[in-house]
């Protein structure tokens, strides 16, 4: 084992595994991750990126404008598939913000320090996740300005809702979700925003990021408790997020439609989250350490080891897979065996074949070493798992609901204009919500980065 | 006004981790007692010498997770068999099973929010204002340098006999913080 370590280390074309780059300091970390956020200039390559998004985010608003109006006829779901591309959406959204609160939470708990310079965006990737996954499940309630029924209050009607159904307990899990994404990415940021607060010229910034940082010191006995609070929110979060994915999962699970009543989904769908999430951290990490040049913060280490994890889940996805099949042969049940075939070979075949192509054969790459250090490649697998992702949440939903027990009532769905519009709308949002982020927060956690540098070390040898 | 009615303390900057807890364990020593030292990241070691107190939050939370345990497992109960009683087949009212997600969600939410909250208000945060501020050098403390304070309501403190402890602990500067 010390062997293998020592070898990686000695081969030239691989750099030494290293968390942070050599010769950086307190002063050079804060200044460099401080300087994108607190810079005058914002760059031209910045607004490209955020303009091209904000023309998305438009569409969005323009796709649910005219859903509002119209109602939600104008997307392609009807009787037999009622869930279709805004569920699939949902689910997918969901599953990317997962990885956020794995890194963040999961991984600090497992002491893997490693996380501390992906974790920030990784969670501001989680709350825009689920901000973008929340507007799906509300359109299609087709009368969003009534999406408060959704939550027990003593309405003049006198109806509650059904604690008994998987629906109500989604609307329980994604808020809370939510909320404890906001407050764990947020409790993260006050150190870091007041660093920016001290180092802001403009008075302006000062006042903003001041009144942010809420007048954080420093202070040792704060420190203490601040520590103990994010220790406790991590350990918190970690049951949470795979709470959330089962939950979403027992949407399905609990219904009776061939391929959704499987007792495998709980945890094939929060390897598929991670899985997913994983990807898209590593979709956006590549670029922002190249465009930011923060590659001596986010190491080829860092990237290798997601690779690995994107490894690691893809394996439990693709066992997943195979569960579904062999209990689709093993149930006996013709409707199980029905909708398997029908998956594998019926009209959506090319979609479940893409789904295998994408998931499970393409990613198995990532087993050479060499594959894992190469940033290009793993840029594309990334964006491959990620399309692979929402094709599965695709073959779950829509082969399952098209061809169920009554061939009378088999249908095909087929995607309107106003489908497409709103899912690249969110992506839109998410990607507009992401730039403006980066532009005015540290996407890399300050204080965190200068506990990782060695420096940092307390040696008390010295009495 | 006396000079010392209008000063905090006296603040010393150190330029790493060690000296800082070396400093702050000093003087801890010498018998000072009230001093609170700035860093900008957290540093185990000060908690031990400074002696900082194991914080109550994690009490918080506990509390907090058990109101949202029994208050949405009450929720779950009261709609089910009070006010919204569905018949469904004769299956029992409280069936509590079908609860668990919604009372699980319910915990972790109040457990998080105390422990945010609880966080915040033990810190005494948000606070617009607090003396130490004052030290133009302190911008650094979210930066890369460290603080000591001795503060003036110290029963040992004494502007002078301090003021040549903290730079005999090996303090890069030492200023005095106004109010």
């Amino acid at each position: 084992m010390k062997d293998r370590v020592q070898e990686s280390a000695s081969d030239s074309t691989i750099t030494p595994p290293s968390v942070v780059g050599a010769g950086q300091t307190f002063a050079s970390v804060t200044d460099k991750i401080s300087s994108i956020a607190l810079a005058r200039r914002t760059p031209a390559g910045w607004f490209l990126g955020a303009g091209i998004s904000f023309l998305l985010t438009m569409l969005l608003m323009y796709t649910i404008g005219y859903l509002v109006l119209t109602g939600i006829g104008i997307w392609g779901n009807n009787i037999p598939v009622g869930w279709a591309f805004d569920i699939i959406n949902f689910v997918w959204w969901i599953g990317i913000g997962h990885a956020g609160t794995l890194i963040s939470a999961i991984l600090l708990l497992l002491r893997q320090q490693w996380r501390t310079s992906i974790n920030r965006f990784a969670e501001a990737m989680t709350l825009f996740a689920v901000a973008c996954a929340g507007i799906f499940p509300l359109l299609h309630t087709g009368r969003p300005w009534l999406a408060y029924w959704l939550f027990p209050y003593p309405s003049t009607m006198g109806v509650w809702p059904q604690f008994r159904s998987p629906l109500i307990w989604d609307v329980f899990a994604v808020s809370t979700y939510a909320t404890v994404s906001a407050l764990f990415w947020f409790v993260g940021l006050i150190p870091d925003l007041a660093t920016l607060r001290d180092r802001a010229r403009r008075k302006t910034a000062k006042i903003i990021y001041g009144m942010l940082a809420m007048g954080w010191r420093g202070s040792a006995r704060h420190w203490h408790r601040y520590e103990t609070a994010y220790l406790l929110l991590a350990g918190l979060a970690t049951p949470l997020v795979v709470s959330v994915h089962t939950v979403v999962s027992f949407d399905f699970a609990v219904g009776i439609i061939p391929g959704w009543h499987t007792t495998v989904f709980p945890p094939y769908f929060v390897a598929g989250a991670i899985y997913s999430g994983f990807a898209m951290v590593m979709t956006l990490a590549i670029p922002l350490r190249k465009f930011y040049r923060l590659e001596d913060f986010i190491t080829l280490r860092h990237l290798r080891n997601m690779a690995k994890i994107m490894l690691a889940t893809g394996l439990i996805v693709g066992y997943g897979y195979m569960t579904e099949t062999f209990t689709a042969w093993y149930s006996a049940n013709t409707f199980e065996e029905f909708m398997m075939k029908n998956r594998m070979t019926g009209p959506y075949a090319p979609v479940y074949w893409s789904l295998i192509l994408c998931n499970i054969l393409i990613p198995q790459i990532l087993w050479w070493k060499k594959a894992r250090g190469n940033v290009a490649l793993l840029f594309v697998v990334s964006i491959i798992v990620n399309v692979g992702m929402w094709l599965e949440r695709f073959v779950i939903i829509v082969t399952s609901l098209h061809r169920d027990f009554l061939p009378s009532s088999w249908a095909m769905y087929n995607p309107t204009f106003w489908d497409f519009s709103m899912f690249i709308g969110t992506i839109g949002l998410f990607l507009s919500l992401l730039f403006l982020f980066i532009r005015f927060l540290p996407m890399i956690s300050i204080f965190e980065m200068r506990t990782i540098l060695p420096q940092a070390e307390v040696h008390e040898a010295a009495d | 006004m006396s000079p010392s009615a209008r000063l905090y303390g006296l603040m010393a900057e150190f330029e790493d981790p060690t000296s800082l807890v070396h400093a702050a364990r000093s003087a801890r020593e010498e018998g000072y007692q009230r001093l609170d030292a700035y860093s900008p990241f957290p540093i185990e070691a000060l908690d031990e010498a400074l002696a900082i107190k194991h914080t109550r939050l994690p009490l918080i939370v506990l509390i907090g997770g058990l109101i949202g345990c029994l208050g949405g497992f009450l929720l779950c109960y009261w709609v089910s068999t009070t006010v919204y009683p569905l018949n469904i087949g004769g299956r029992p009212l409280n069936s509590w099973p079908a609860f668990i997600p919604v009372t699980f969600e319910c915990t972790i939410l109040l457990a998080a929010l105390s422990a945010v909250l609880g966080m915040l208000a033990l810190n005494g945060l948000p606070q617009p204002y607090h003396p130490v501020f004052n030290v133009p050098s302190f911008d650094q403390a979210s930066r890369s340098r460290f603080f000591l304070c001795i503060e003036a309501s110290d029963p040992k403190f004494d502007l002078n006999a301090t003021r040549a402890l903290l730079g005999d602990l090996g303090a890069i500067e030492v200023s005095e913080v106004e109010y």
